[in-house]
């Protein structure tokens, strides 16, 4: 497939991407067509699209990521960016400098573009305020997770070729997701009924209110689902206990052959991983036919070009401007 | 010996705002030897000859307020706040009485670190200083201060910072010992077992912005549990700042009762919502949190119904280097001396509080409730004064703040009413220019 070479380049509305608030429904639509056409390049015919040439990428990780991290950086490289993963570890931070500190010691390198993921919501968006280059939310606390959601929907896209009217039941730690909060909004936007499912000690304040049906038993909140999401147990972002054991989890919200069997028969199983096997999801339901969780570590690939594509053309002029 | 009218002040031409009374009057006060000698209707001809005349040109003259509630960072902490500085603070905002609170380095839980700040609040350039004491050990709520030793070296009232003591067997302890001492326990009521680690009102705006939240029932369930102990007790007991609507009911029900109970409430309670948050903006992270529009309009109900006694500005100053962070990490609290009146006119010119109402909750209750000879234009009393004009509109530009630091939730807001001058017992510390 190649692309048509008379239409204007798609450019998002903002100079970053940090919630999947701050996208209109043009955006929304403008990136997934955009990443779609991306997935659908045949990697081996020499295809590449070198829109970031000249541009330099920071991935700033103040959390540990494979997937994501990885992703951003296979993104970039694509696109003929230079690219470099600030090891947080190693760095000042570690050495008690303050988060703007650090941004501005950054920022004084000129990057065009920082990837961040950082622990605390909000995070990212102070240093976004502080920055003159484009920033991209690789995940902030329990806030957002845009390029998240953006795969999984092209997923789903892909999968079930619509959203209208497309049952999406999210199930799990709701509370500590940035993924689900990501995802509520960008699906119900899209115009899908989307579902959340979880033990009370799991929901936010007023789940309700955040556009999902509740439910707080599987077997109800999976009923007719076309899409069923999975998230992980955050272990790491519980202070106390939520829930009393993982095998109590397991059996009443773990995602087995019996609970699938609510969904529709051509229900789609997501997982943003990393996948505890035998707490939130059975290892033979993980791996089943259904299972779409290997495509969406692809599509996590497209829909990043695809961002980073769409802030380039501001990235250039910005450059250019500075010279 | 001096001859009398040249040490005599005379301030001409205002309007008196006695907060005993329903409405400012027109007239004048002589100030003598530090004290207010004479009210009076008309003073332009009756001022006494070789007196310094001061014409107020028609604007308020109210009792300076008085501030139950503010830290400093005194000591420990000086490049936040040193009582210089927020006296200045205080002397702009038109507050003539401060609290200090405990929550020092070292805390002050000991009669010499009492001592240490009566000592350096004693300047003549400052206003009336009054520090307030740790009623346990190092706040941390396991083992009784020298309540009476400290009392006697001069600790105004005793609190345990902005924690609440968890434990219930405790805090009984603590209210009948201070009660044989006379002692009042100013209590922040959040129990931080059910509120942590949130770090804004627990509501659908936290859900959205994925901060965990600080529910009200931390706040209303410690009230409850106070307010039984106090009935036991018989303590003098006040809540340092409630934050919600339930909790007025309590107090309301606790006075009913005839309790020795008052509760005092922030003046950024009162005036802003936990909406200002918007993006994550760290200068409105306070404790206990910014709740709902709904909760602030029942706060402002409470003030004017007289179940709220005392307003504070829980004046908390803090660096760039503690606020500018995310949110989560950041320090909670925000700057409030010089802002206070002008913060609190704003519901004067919605229409929600007369001017006596909001000196009432300012200067007069307090001052009544620490046993403080001032908050009212009364002769004999101190002249602790504070001339404004409820009219001038101004901006706030934060670098203009006499605080050491900076940290004001009115960051560039409008404001409407300025304090022109703020007398302390009788002499002029502070003039707008």
């Amino acid at each position: 497939m190649t692309i048509k070479k008379n239409k204007p380049a798609f450019r998002l509305s903002k100079p970053h991407l940090l919630s999947i608030e701050d996208l209109s429904r043009d955006d929304i639509m403008g990136l997934l067509d955009l990443a779609e056409q991306i997935a659908n390049l045949d990697p081996h015919k020499g295809q590449k699209k070198e829109v970031l040439k000249g541009l330099t990428q920071i991935n700033l990780f103040f959390e540990s990521s494979t997937r994501t991290q990885s992703s951003f950086e296979l993104a970039g490289k694509s696109l003929g960016a230079n690219v470099m993963n600030m090891a947080v570890k190693s760095s000042s931070i570690s050495k008690g400098e303050t988060l703007i500190d650090t941004t501005m010691t950054l920022n004084a390198m000129r990057p065009d573009v920082l990837v961040v993921r950082h622990f605390a919501a909000g995070a990212v968006e102070l240093l976004a305020q502080k920055v003159s280059c484009s920033v991209i939310n690789a995940g902030d606390g329990s806030h957002q997770h845009p390029t998240q959601a953006l795969l999984d929907a092209l997923t789903i896209k892909r999968a079930k070729n619509r959203f209208e009217a497309l049952t999406v039941a999210i199930c799990g730690d709701i509370l500590h997701s940035r993924v689900a909060r990501s995802n509520i909004q960008l699906l119900s936007a899209l115009n899908a009924r989307v579902r959340i499912i979880a033990p009370s000690t799991l929901l936010p304040p007023f789940p309700e209110r955040l556009g999902a049906e509740v439910f707080t038993s599987m077997e109800e909140g999976l009923k007719g689902a076309d899409v069923v999401m999975m998230l992980r147990l955050q272990r790491e972002r519980m202070n106390d206990t939520h829930v009393p054991s993982e095998r109590e989890y397991f059996k009443f919200f773990g995602l087995d052959a019996e609970k699938l069997a609510f969904a529709k028969p051509d229900a789609i199983i997501m997982h943003p991983g990393p996948m505890n096997r035998g707490v939130e999801i059975d290892s033979i339901i993980a791996d089943d036919p259904r299972s779409v969780i290997q495509e969406q570590v692809q599509m996590g690939v497209a829909v990043r070009m695809a961002v980073l594509e769409s802030l380039s053309k501001r990235m250039h002029e910005q450059q250019q401007g500075t010279v | 010996m001096v001859t009398k009218d040249t040490t005599a002040i005379a301030l001409i031409n205002a309007q008196l705002l006695d907060p005993t009374s329903d409405s400012p009057t027109p007239g004048g006060i002589v100030i003598r030897d530090g004290l207010i000698e004479q009210i009076s209707g008309d003073l332009r001809r009756n001022a006494p000859k070789g007196a310094t005349v001061i014409d107020c040109g028609g604007h308020i003259l109210a009792p300076g307020l008085v501030d139950m509630l503010v830290y400093t960072g005194v000591p420990g902490k000086e490049h936040r706040e040193t009582l210089a500085t927020a006296s200045q603070a205080a002397l702009a905002g038109g507050v003539t009485s401060m609290v200090c609170m405990p929550n020092t380095e070292p805390v002050i839980d000991d009669v010499a670190l009492v001592d240490y700040i009566k000592r350096h609040a004693t300047d003549p350039g400052y206003i009336h200083i009054y520090p307030m004491a740790a009623v346990t050990k190092g706040l941390r709520g396991n083992e009784m201060t020298e309540i009476g030793l400290l009392k006697q070296a001069g600790a105004i009232a005793f609190t345990n910072g902005k924690d609440s003591i968890p434990n219930a067997k405790m805090m009984r302890m603590v209210l009948s010992y201070a009660k044989d001492f006379g002692a009042l326990i100013v209590h922040f009521t959040e129990d931080n077992d059910l509120a942590d680690p949130g770090v804004m009102n627990e509501g659908l705006v936290s859900s959205r912005l994925g901060l965990p939240g600080r529910p009200v029932e931390a706040e209303i369930i410690t009230l409850e549990r106070d307010i039984r102990l106090v009935e036991l007790t018989g303590c003098r007991y006040h809540a340092a700042q409630i934050s919600c609507a339930q909790s007025l009911e309590i107090i309301r029900k606790a006075k009913a009762k005839n309790l020795p109970i008052t509760c005092g409430v922030s003046v950024n309670h009162l005036t802003l919502n936990e909406n200002d948050i918007g993006s994550y903006r760290t200068f409105f992270k306070m404790r206990p949190p910014l709740r709902t529009e709904d909760d602030r309009v029942a706060l402002v109900a409470g003030v004017k119904d007289g179940t709220i006694d005392v307003v504070v500005s829980a004046h908390d100053p803090k660096d760039a280097d503690v606020k500018r962070r995310p949110f989560e990490q950041a320090s909670d609290g925000a700057i409030g001396l010089e802002t206070m009146l002008p913060a609190l006119l704003r519901l004067y010119h919605s229409g929600d509080l007369t001017l006596s109402e909001i000196f009432r909750v300012v200067s007069h209750n307090p001052a009544n409730r620490l046993g403080l000879k001032t908050g009212q234009l009364k002769v004999g009393y101190p002249a602790d004064l504070v001339l404004f004009d409820p009219m001038t509109p101004w901006i706030v530009d934060p670098s203009l703040l006499h605080s050491k630091s900076k940290n004001t939730p009115y960051d560039n807001e409008r404001m409407q009413g300025r304090v022109l001058r703020t007398f302390v017992a009788g002499r002029e510390l502070y003039r707008y220019s």
